[in-house]
């Protein structure tokens, strides 16, 4: 495989809005870093899908959408909830099962649910979103609200089935729904390759009638640019959108992973391409940020880590008794 | 009390819930133009429009999932899934979507949808058409499983599964759509409890959805034979009524289940073992069920209905309690 060269050229943003991304970039990187610690201390178990490499996808995305639109997520959204505006403590909280979590603890990594926030989850279906967020905007276009329903999905979802009914329902219906595949190459281990018969995703979604656009997801400037324009589509009651965010995942799939099916040799020819440094680079470049700007950033981002990491540590546990509580309502 | 059939029970229903709540909306293959595979839905689309009665293409996992994602957007939406034998193909949205996002969610999202589909055998339309696996969903914590066997239900509980802030899914025995009954008024709206359909003292026939009308002949036939049978109609498959079910165990002491389903892993075979867990020393006999044969329903009908849950085998399953 041929890899592109890294993400360049100048970034069209005040300084503030620039810097503002670098942070949420780093806040989702070092949350998940640490995390990936909290594992091997076995304060966090169970499933644990990190998202670095692919920060500039959830953040540049979610920075083009307004605060009412709702957002379906898959397992890997840790980024996709702190950015919504889930205080990184919550999110600490539910990983470690606490009852300071938003779901309680009842739903761990995988599943990040805000009903304000309209964070629609956390589903570790693969594709199990796509239905839900077709239906979602149905509701809004029903109720004739001006709102975007942002689906998030791997490249693996689209080999599923619901992944197909769920875009040709959209179309159908011009629902106001953004499809947004984040093509990490690899579903769990299986390569892009080996599991579509069409390796261009766009031509596959194109094939129920919707526009699409295939973007650099390393390139938090051609991220947010591509999103902005995309959800403007859809807000304008133009009906569905589908953006392919081609990125690439530095973690294992999950922490039990060996990684097997990959090169470590790949792994770090795509850290060549990383976002948060390359994007780091070209500000410094157009002098945006000083590298005293950026470890000012970091250490305040450090802080809000470790602050998280405490509120957790000294959160409670959810009492044995409530165990069967929220299964039905009555 | 009027006369009315199973199927306009329903469509009244529907009618009643459409004009009563603009977020109500019907979903599913050919519940339009064509009118509803069973004829359920003929004349709602002319009266409420295609926003509202909502053909789907064949997608039962996508238009399900949409109902889903439609009733926690606000809408109170009604999938209607053709029969139970497609609804494998939505199983998937409806076990691990629908019924655990209140849970997994800590109690911040609930699912009020209605999905309705038809079940059962007894038309001669053979293996993958006659599927009865209402226990399946049964089995799940988070859903509601309705079975109406009776008009008065049929008419009465759709308006309480829409304000169910929790799925439900309500299992129509295409067997029953044709079948007339008197709607008393009001009707029932009870979708909590089990009902005696028939009251009776030396043996409990527990039942419900299509295999009430055969367990009531059953019993008509067991009354000329000097066995007066009492009728249980569960109503409700989840949660079970056990209250209802042991009151009648108790002072009938015997009891035979009747379940359209295969026996291995059947609705009987969970009320047999709740029957046994809080009733066994109320017990004169053992207890005894009638089910489906470990078979696909063949196409055939007298192999059909020699599969299939009988009158005649009922009732020998009940005499055979009294020695």
């Amino acid at each position: 495989m041929t890899i592109a060269p890294p993400p360049s050229g100048p970034v069209p943003w005040e300084r503030e809005f620039a810097l503002g991304m670098v942070r949420d970039m780093l806040r989702i990187r070092r949350m998940e870093e640490r995390a990936a610690e909290l594992y091997g201390e076995q304060k966090i178990r169970g499933f644990l899908h990190l998202y670095i490499g692919e920060e500039a996808v959830a953040t540049g995305a979610i920075h083009a959408l307004q605060a009412e639109d709702n957002i379906v997520a898959t397992y890997r959204e840790h980024g996709h909830a702190l950015l919504r505006g889930m205080p990184m403590r919550t999110i600490m909280a539910e990983m470690f099962g606490k009852r300071e979590g938003c779901s309680r603890g009842r739903g761990g990594s995988m599943h990040l649910f805000d009903a304000k926030l309209r964070l629609y989850g956390g589903n570790a279906i693969v594709a199990g979103g796509l239905p839900l967020a077709v239906g979602l905007a149905l509701a809004d276009k029903l109720h004739e609200v001006k709102r975007v329903t942002a689906c998030f999905f791997g490249e693996g979802a689209m080999a599923e089935g619901a992944f197909h009914e769920a875009l040709n329902l959209a179309v159908l219906w011009r629902v106001p729904a953004l499809f947004c595949c984040e093509n990490n190459l690899y579903a769990m281990g299986t390569a892009l390759a080996r599991s579509e018969s069409q390796t261009d995703l766009c031509a596959k979604a194109a094939s129920y009638g919707v526009p699409t656009t295939k973007v650099d997801g390393q390139d938090i400037v051609a991220v947010h640019e591509a999103a902005k324009q995309a959800q403007a589509h859809v807000r304008e009651g133009k009906g569905p959108f589908f953006v392919e965010f081609q990125t690439y995942r530095y973690r294992a799939h999950s922490m039990f992973d060996p990684e097997l099916y990959r090169s470590k040799q790949e792994v770090e020819e795509w850290k060549t391409r990383g976002p948060l440094h390359t994007y780091t680079a070209r500000l410094k470049t157009e002098q945006k940020i000083s590298e005293e700007d950026f470890l000012a950033l970091d250490a305040e981002v450090a802080k809000e880590v470790e602050d998280a990491v405490a509120f957790a540590e000294a959160g409670s546990w959810e009492p044995v008794e409530d165990l069967t509580r929220d299964v039905t309502a009555a | 009390m009027k006369k009315i059939s199973y199927r306009e029970a329903m469509r009244e229903a529907l009618r009643e819930a459409l004009a009563a709540d603009s977020r109500v909306f019907l979903m599913g293959e050919d519940v339009g133009r064509y009118g509803g595979t069973y004829a359920v839905t003929k004349g709602l689309l002319q009266e409420f429009g295609p926003e509202r009665i909502r053909d789907t293409p064949l997608s039962e996992l996508g238009f399900t999932g949409a109902g889903i994602g439609a009733a926690l957007g606000g809408m109170r939406p009604i999938v209607e899934v053709m029969t139970v034998n497609f609804s494998l193909l939505a199983l998937d949205q409806i076990v691990n979507t629908a019924s655990l996002y209140r849970h997994m969610s800590g109690g911040q999202f609930s699912v009020p949808l209605v999905i309705r589909m038809a079940t059962g055998a007894g038309r001669q339309i053979a293996a993958q058409h006659s599927h009865s696996l209402e226990n399946w969903y049964a089995h799940i914590p988070g859903i509601k499983v309705l079975a109406p066997a009776t008009v008065e239900d049929a008419r009465g509980m759709l308006a309480p599964a829409l304000a169910d802030p929790d799925p439900v899914i309500i299992f129509e025995h295409a067997a029953l759509y044709n079948v007339e009954g008197e709607l008393p008024e009001p009707w029932s709206t009870d979708i909590k409890s089990a009902m005696v359909r028939r009251p009776g003292s030396a043996v409990s026939l527990i039942t419900y959805g299509g295999s009430l009308p055969k367990t009531l002949k059953a019993a008509d036939m067991l009354g000329k034979d000097g066995i007066d049978a009492e009728v249980i109609d569960l109503r409700v498959l989840r949660p079970l009524d056990d209250e209802t079910v042991m009151a009648s165990v108790r002072k009938c002491r015997r009891a035979v289940i009747v379940d359209e389903g295969w026996k291995t892993g059947s609705l009987a075979g969970e009320l047999m073992a709740r029957i046994v867990e809080q009733a066994f020393y109320e017990l004169d006999a053992p207890l005894a069920r009638v089910c489906s044969e470990e078979v696909p329903i063949p196409y055939a009908r007298h192999m059909e209905e020699a599969a299939l849950p009988q009158p005649d085998k009922i009732v020998a399953a009940a005499k055979g309690l009294f020695g």
